[in-house]
């Protein structure tokens, strides 16, 4: 199974390199980057293929396999979430502002489920719709912070989160919870059928990618943050799109956690937190959005939340001790954005479009 | 043509902060005769009475009177923070006013934003253009009046219409799917005027369309201007510098110094000798004044 899987993947990742690294730096060279460039997600999607076949090809010389069926699951269940959060930042990231709280947002949202479901007796889908509107309402916190009392973002949101933490702490006195019985059944098709994240999270890219293009939300999205000045002057509002994109981002974090609490069946109050937030950061510049608004995309952010789940993934797989991990990881995200960054230029100068 | 930051404002409002302080002794009725301050005709399609806006402890604009007939063109002339863009950017709903009344079409209207003051058919052409680098010709032509078949965005009509329209105007853009950071400062400024006529406004404020422009480019909106005169339909503000252009394209000139307007005349009754002569005079006489309390 894996030896197929993998020639396959090799078979398809290997034509458009071999030409090119033969040849070296030639004409057909820059003319495929001009090309490949003007979509700045194939160049990570060629990165992601080149991991791809990287670790399937050092996992089938040693004992562990990257490309089982059981290893994709875990993949898949390693870049939902920070494939949904990621959607949330790129929109943000586009109008100027970023959201540090998602995670915490993610925390909190099991245990509200939770309480709701066995302290007051909720039907299990509102207190499911509940914890989702108590991710707007963060949003909604986030925006009136952000855009109403001018906080930076990066402050307001680091407040939020901190009190999110607080509270999920205290609500739970730090211990974990399991998923109501009741809730059990709904669950699977939330988080825990083996590709139900994977399967929201590309529902998710698709839905967003849409708004996100070809709507005016979306348009007005990037004006925002492309000429802030310039948009209030042609009429946008400026404080709904921020405040909207701060509650989009505050739904999907209750989402994930929800997912996740779902998918582990425990409600673990030390989930969530920084790390799937700054994955999803990560994942959103890597796929070519501009920390400084105006442009970036969603589909270059799944691309990037798949990079990064295979590089963490892959480097389990083939047996990296857990230590050095973040190192090689850390390593790796700069080594890829450099690689983009020089691409990029390669691109602007050979292609001259 | 550089882009201004989202701290442009402040600073521009700084600007007008400093221009009316460094004047605050010139509270002088004499400064200029007030020729031609008629009483509003049945022809005004905009008029402005007694229009006063303070930012903070700053006195921006002081009891302004200004009218705009059907048809004609009025240059907006006076130093850097005198109030000109602050007078246009209340006139087009972006800032409010403190006190005084708008007049669109001899009805009384109080502007509550920009989009209010469009359906009014007031629009305005920014100094700083509000075009959006990253956006291409096409959407920036119809920012927040995209076209749209819900929920989408109907681009292929967008494109096709913003093509027919520039063609129709002159402005040689290559493709209107380029990104407008691309483009010059004429193409640009061209395509903010464009975004404006194409609005069907009829009440157009242009603030400074012909700053840090070549030749060329001066003559291509100089010639947007002068079509849109000959269409007869639409009225205009004009803010400009150069007082040989403003009295070359425009019916009449107020003058503006320190918030207020000082002169009001057709253009065919000054020159720019004269005008220049006010504006110096009045910089030398603040300057002496200034002197004196020192």
């Amino acid at each position: 199974m894996s030896d197929t899987a993998q020639r396959a993947v090799g078979s398809l990742g290997e034509p458009p390199l071999g030409p090119a690294a033969a040849r070296g730096p030639s004409v057909q060279l820059r003319q495929a980057l001009a090309i490949a460039g003007k979509q700045r997600e194939l160049t990570v999607l060629v990165v992601v293929v080149l991991l791809v076949v990287y670790f399937g090809f050092i996992s089938s010389v040693g004992r562990s396999s990257f490309l089982t069926s059981v290893n994709v699951i875990n993949l898949s269940q390693i870049a939902a979430p920070i494939i949904i959060i990621a959607i949330g930042e790129v929109l943000l990231l586009v109008c100027g502002e970023i959201d540090l709280s998602p995670g915490f947002v993610y925390s909190f949202a099991p245990f509200l489920m939770y309480f709701l479901v066995v302290y007051h007796g909720f039907p299990v889908i509102l207190a499911i719709f509940v914890t989702l509107l108590m991710g707007l309402i963060t949003g909604w916190v986030n925006g009136f912070l952000t855009v109403t009392l001018g906080l930076p973002s990066f402050i307001a949101t680091l407040g939020t989160g901190f009190v999110l933490l607080g509270i999920t702490l205290t609500t739970s006195n730090a211990t974990q919870a399991t998923i109501p019985p009741s809730a059990v059944e709904i669950g699977k098709w939330i988080g825990s059928y083996s590709y139900s994240e994977i399967v929201w999270a590309i529902i998710l890219v698709v839905i967003f990618h849409v708004l996100f293009t070809r709507t005016r939300w979306g348009l007005h999205t990037i004006a925002v943050g492309g000429n802030l000045l310039g948009a209030r002057e042609a009429g946008i509002n400026v404080a709904r799109v921020k405040y909207g994109n701060f509650m989009i981002t505050g739904v999907l974090g209750a989402f994930v956690g929800l997912q996740i609490a779902f998918q582990t069946a425990v409600i673990d109050p030390s989930a969530g937190g920084y790390t799937p937030m700054f994955y999803s950061v990560a994942a959103a510049v890597i796929g070519g959005t501009a920390m400084l608004g105006g442009s970036g995309t969603i589909i270059g952010a799944f691309l990037g939340s798949v990079m990064l789940a295979v590089l963490t993934d892959g480097f389990s797989v083939i047996g990296i001790s857990a230590y050095p991990l973040n190192l090689i990881f850390g390593g790796t995200i700069l080594i890829a954005m450099i690689a983009n960054i020089q691409l990029a230029r390669l691109r602007a100068a050979g292609g001259g479009r | 043509m550089t882009d201004p930051g989202p701290g442009e404002w402040a600073d521009l409002t700084q600007a007008d902060a400093d221009g009316f302080s460094g004047g605050a002794a010139t509270n002088d009725p004499t400064l200029g005769p007030r020729l031609g301050m008629s009483v509003g005709s049945a022809t005004d399609v905009l008029r402005a009475e007694h229009l006063t806006k303070r930012f903070g402890a700053v006195t921006a604009l002081v009891d302004i009177e200004l009218r705009l007939a059907k048809g004609e063109i009025l240059g907006l002339i006076g130093d850097n923070g005198a109030g000109k863009s602050t007078l246009l950017k209340i006139l087009c709903g972006f800032h409010a006013r403190d006190t005084g009344r708008i007049v669109v079409n001899g009805q009384e209207v109080a502007l509550k934003s920009v989009d209010h003051a469009r359906s009014l058919g007031i629009d305005a052409v920014y100094q700083d253009l509000a075009l959006i680098n990253q956006l291409s010709v096409y959407h920036n032509m119809f920012l927040n009046r995209e076209r749209v078949r819900w929920p989408l965005l109907s681009n292929r009509s967008m494109r096709e219409a913003a093509r027919q329209y520039l063609d129709e105007m002159g402005v040689n853009i290559p493709s209107v799917d380029t990104q407008v950071a691309s483009l010059s400062g004429g193409q640009r400024q061209a395509i903010a005027v464009a975004r404006a006529v194409y609005s069907d406004a009829k009440i157009l404020l242009l603030d400074e369309p012909l700053a840090a422009m070549g030749a060329k480019e001066v003559a291509l909106i100089l010639d947007l201007v002068r079509d849109l005169k000959r269409r007869g339909d639409v009225s205009i503000i004009v803010i400009a510098h150069n007082y040989g252009q403003v009295l070359e394209i425009c019916d009449r000139v107020n003058l503006l110094q320190h918030g207020r307007i000082t002169l009001d005349k057709h253009a065919s009754e000054t020159s720019v000798q004269e005008l220049n002569d006010i504006v110096v005079a009045e910089y030398r006489r603040a300057l002496e004044s200034r002197q004196r309390t020192s």
